[in-house]
Parts: structure tokens; C-alpha cells; sequence
């Protein structure tokens, strides 16, 4: 069983058909934290505004999901989703992420090109990543975000617009992609596929 | 690199693909459902379905349509037409849109902009322009004049005072249609989409007068677009994304492929 976090940021049904397409079942919960506990894999999607992520300390998922990644269920962060694995993001210092990485994401830098970076861009994928085998390089996914994590040693995958950042993060059972696996055609299918067959070590 | 996105619209009329010129003489063009999977298949990199005479009988019709358009789509999905609150808006994304297209309603309450935004995000924020050149105006390009969707009348907003605002207020992108030049089959007007284009930080996508690969080539250079949406030049076997796609690389512009 899948269980998929709601928080209230943005539509969960592009991500639900697309599991239950690639024949997954799935659970939605905004609070039941038993469906966390007992969760074999957990989705946590989200689009929009990173003060969103509030609500999962409010209703003690944070905790939950905490608890669940060190038990080494495998964890998938979409979009807003990834941004919260970080320890914030600076368009809600306010608001502390999980922290499993200890950097911030930060908005596009000022140039000539559009913010929010909205569309289809390449990967550069590094070695070794599970959630991105057979990704070939320069396949496509689709993006729509201001905001994005650094490029560091847990990135899985880097995309250029204005400046490189992470379009994937992966250490050990924690993943997260800054693009919409879900709308990003095949290469997207094989991406989720790679995560629901994730198997612990 | 960022790519430029070809995007398929589908206009549908009572549950069918429909293309007219200029709004009238409609002609059937399949079901939706079918035709939104094949661009997909065909290399499109999103799908536009526009609602052209939304009724309120019509909306469930709408959303069965949706649904089953949404059920095997695995690209960006964009519906409007006769969205006129923050409810049906919803019932569009629950029926499986990432994102909807708004026009007649964000005139009429520009305050609905940031109503859907703040529950599904900027980013499924589409503001819809249909605009025409103003001869009469001192500019009349960056002053051309915006119409309610299919309407014959103006309704006193210009073109690029209106796309700020509507960015202001929290749209994520600018689906921009020049009625001069819609169904024309003689290019965009690429002056009117570079000065919207210049004038906003969101993505505009150009629409209307799409005939060749070269008109594509040309708003995107020339126009300033981050997307361009078309619907006549594929319908009736005429070209297929990819094809349109393979063309537009080789004449240098970045775009998705293989796909």
C-alpha cells in the first residue's frame, strides 16, 4: 500500500491515476497517522507555496514521516515535496522542512529568463541513482517551479535553467524529484515504476 | 535546456472536437479523449482542452470529458471554458486537469485569479487573452483590445495593461490568442505575443494562425513565446507534433526529443 500525504497544496489526482495506472494502490491521508505507520511506501506531492508545509507539523505527520524513513520506507517527495526533504526554503523561512538535507532551497536567481521555470528540461542524471535507472541522458520531465535545492553530493539528477540545481535528490531510502513524474510522459512512468519497485537493501 | 512546447488544442463542443474559423462554421474533429491521447502519442507536450460553448447544462458533459481525457494523459492537461468560479474550477481538477484556463471569468472577478490559485497553486492558473489590434490606438499593438472568449464586442481592457494584471494577481502563464489572426492559417501575430512576452515574468503561449513549421519558428524567435498552442494545423492529418517538432529542431529550436 501506497499511502499519499494531502496537505492541502494543490490536486492529488494527477498523482493517484498515475499510480493506480502503473497498478499501484494507493491511500490518501491528511491526518490519520496510522496510514503512515503502516505504510509500505509513501508519496508526499505538492504544488504551490512552501508555507503549505506547515500542515504537516500541525497534524503530526512530520513526525510520522520521520519515523517511517528511518524505518527505511522508501519516501518520494514531488515538487513542493522534495523542497520540504530540505531544512527550508527561503520562500517560508519560517517554516523548517525535515531536514534530511541540511540545505535550503532557494528562489531562481534574477535574470533575463522567466520565473517560474515552467516547461520540459533535460536531466543529467549521476551514476548509481535507483529511482532514475535507464534514464537515458537528456531524456525530458516536466517542470513548474521558482524554487529549487542546490546541486550536492545527494543529487540524483541536474537540470540547467538560469543556474544548475537538483532536479533529484536520493540517499538511500529518501528520493525526491523537483519536476512532475506524473506529467512527464514515459520518462516519468519509468521514474515512479523505479520507485514503486524500490526494494530496502 | 528548456524546451519550447508544442501544444495540441482541442476546442470541443458538446462533448466533440470542433474547429471553426474565426469562431464560426464549426466543423467535427473527433472525440476528445481520443484526439488528446493521440497528440500525446504524437509528441505534443501538453494538451489544451478549451471548452468553446460552455452552457450549464453543458458543465457535466464537460466533466466527463475531462475525466475521461485525464484517465490515460500523462502530460500536462489544461481545460477551459466556462469556468466562472473557484467551485467549478475545483471540479475540473478533480476531474483530472492540472490546470485550468481562465477568460471571461477573470475579467468579469480578477479576484478569482488568486481564488484558485490559493488552493491549486500559480501554476494551474492559466489567464486566457483573446485579443485584436487596435488601428484606432496609439499603439495598437501593446494596446490592442481584449474580447470576452468567441465575444463580437470589446470590453475596454487592452492587451497589455490586462496581462500584468492578471500576472499581479497570481496567473502562471498567459494563453494569448490573436483574433486577427485565429484560423487563419497565415502565421501569429508576433508582434502582439513579443509585447505581452515583454511585458510579464510568466510564460506566454502564443496562440492562433498557425499554418507552417516556419510561423512556429517564428513566435518563438520573433514572438518572444514560451509555448505555442495549435489546433487546425494538426486536425485532419495535416502534421503530427513530432513531426512539427522535428522540423522546428532543425531549424535550431530547442524542443522535446525524442518524444
Amino acid at each position: 500500500m501506497i499511502t499519499v500525504i494531502d496537505y492541502k497544496a494543490g490536486n492529488l489526482t494527477s498523482v493517484l491515476k498515475t499510480l493506480k495506472h502503473l497498478g499501484a494502490e494507493a491511500i490518501v491521508t491528511d491526518g490519520d497517522l496510522s496510514l503512515v505507520e503502516s505504510a509500505e511506501r509513501i508519496v508526499l506531492p505538492g504544488v504551490g507555496h512552501f508555507a503549505a508545509t506547515q500542515r504537516l507539523d500541525a497534524t503530526g505527520l512530520t513526525g510520522a514521516i520521520r519515523a517511517a524513513i528511518a524505518r527505511g520506507v522508501p519516501f518520494l517527495g514531488i515538487c513542493v515535496g522534495m523542497q520540504w526533504l530540505y531544512a527550508g526554503s527561503t520562500e517560508a523561512p519560517q517554516q523548517p522542512g525535515l531536514g534530511c538535507f541540511v540545505e535550503s532551497c532557494t528562489r531562481f536567481a534574477e535574470s533575463s529568463e522567466k520565473v517560474p521555470h515552467v516547461g520540459w528540461n533535460s536531466l543529467a542524471v549521476r551514476n548509481g541513482s535507483r529511482l532514475l535507472k535507464n534514464v537515458e541522458p537528456g531524456e525530458f520531465v516536466y517542470f513548474t517551479h521558482s524554487y529549487k535545492g542546490p546541486v550536492t553530493s545527494d543529487t540524483a539528477a541536474v537540470t540547467h535553467y538560469i543556474e544548475p540545481f537538483a532536479a533529484a535528490v536520493e540517499r538511500g531510502n529518501v528520493m525526491g524529484v523537483q519536476f512532475h513524474p506524473e506529467k512527464s510522459g514515459e520518462t516519468g512512468l519509468k521514474i515512479l515504476r523505479n520507485f514503486l519497485e524500490w526494494e530496502t537493501n | 535546456m528548456l524546451t519550447k512546447r508544442i501544444i495540441a488544442c482541442l476546442d470541443v463542443h458538446a462533448g466533440r472536437v470542433v474547429k471553426g474559423v474565426q469562431f464560426v462554421d464549426l466543423i467535427d474533429a473527433g472525440d476528445p479523449a481520443t484526439q488528446a491521447a493521440r497528440h500525446a502519442r504524437e509528441g505534443a507536450d501538453e494538451i489544451v482542452l478549451l471548452d468553446i460553448t460552455a452552457t450549464h447544462e453543458g458543465r457535466q458533459t464537460l466533466l466527463d470529458t475531462v475525466r475521461r481525457t485525464a484517465l490515460e494523459l500523462f502530460v500536462p492537461f489544461c481545460v477551459g471554458g466556462g469556468i466562472k468560479s473557484a467551485r467549478d474550477a475545483e471540479q475540473v481538477f478533480e476531474a483530472g486537469a492540472d490546470k485550468v484556463s481562465i477568460n471571461s471569468a477573470a475579467l468579469a472577478d480578477p479576484f478569482l485569479i488568486s481564488a484558485i490559485g490559493a488552493s491549486f497553486g500559480a501554476q494551474a492558473v492559466v489567464v486566457a487573452i483573446d485579443a485584436r489590434r487596435d488601428p484606432e490606438a496609439a499603439d495598437p499593438v501593446r494596446e490592442a483590445q481584449v474580447f470576452v472568449h468567441g465575444g463580437r464586442k470589446p470590453v475596454g481592457r487592452r492587451v497589455v495593461e490586462w496581462a500584468c494584471e492578471a500576472e499581479d494577481r497570481g496567473a502562471g502563464e498567459i494563453l494569448l490568442t490573436s483574433m486577427d489572426a485565429d484560423g487563419t492559417r497565415a502565421g501569429f501575430d508576433c508582434e502582439l505575443t513579443a509585447a505581452v512576452s515583454e511585458a510579464v515574468s510568466i510564460p506566454v503561449i502564443a496562440s492562433g494562425g498557425a499554418g507552417t513549421v516556419a510561423h512556429f519558428a517564428d513566435v518563438f524567435s520573433r514572438g518572444k513565446a514560451h509555448a505555442a498552442l495549435a489546433a487546425s494545423v494538426f486536425h485532419f492529418g495535416v502534421s503530427t507534433s513530432r513531426s512539427l517538432k522535428e522540423e522546428l529542431a532543425e531549424a535550431g529550436v530547442p524542443v522535446r526529443l525524442p518524444c
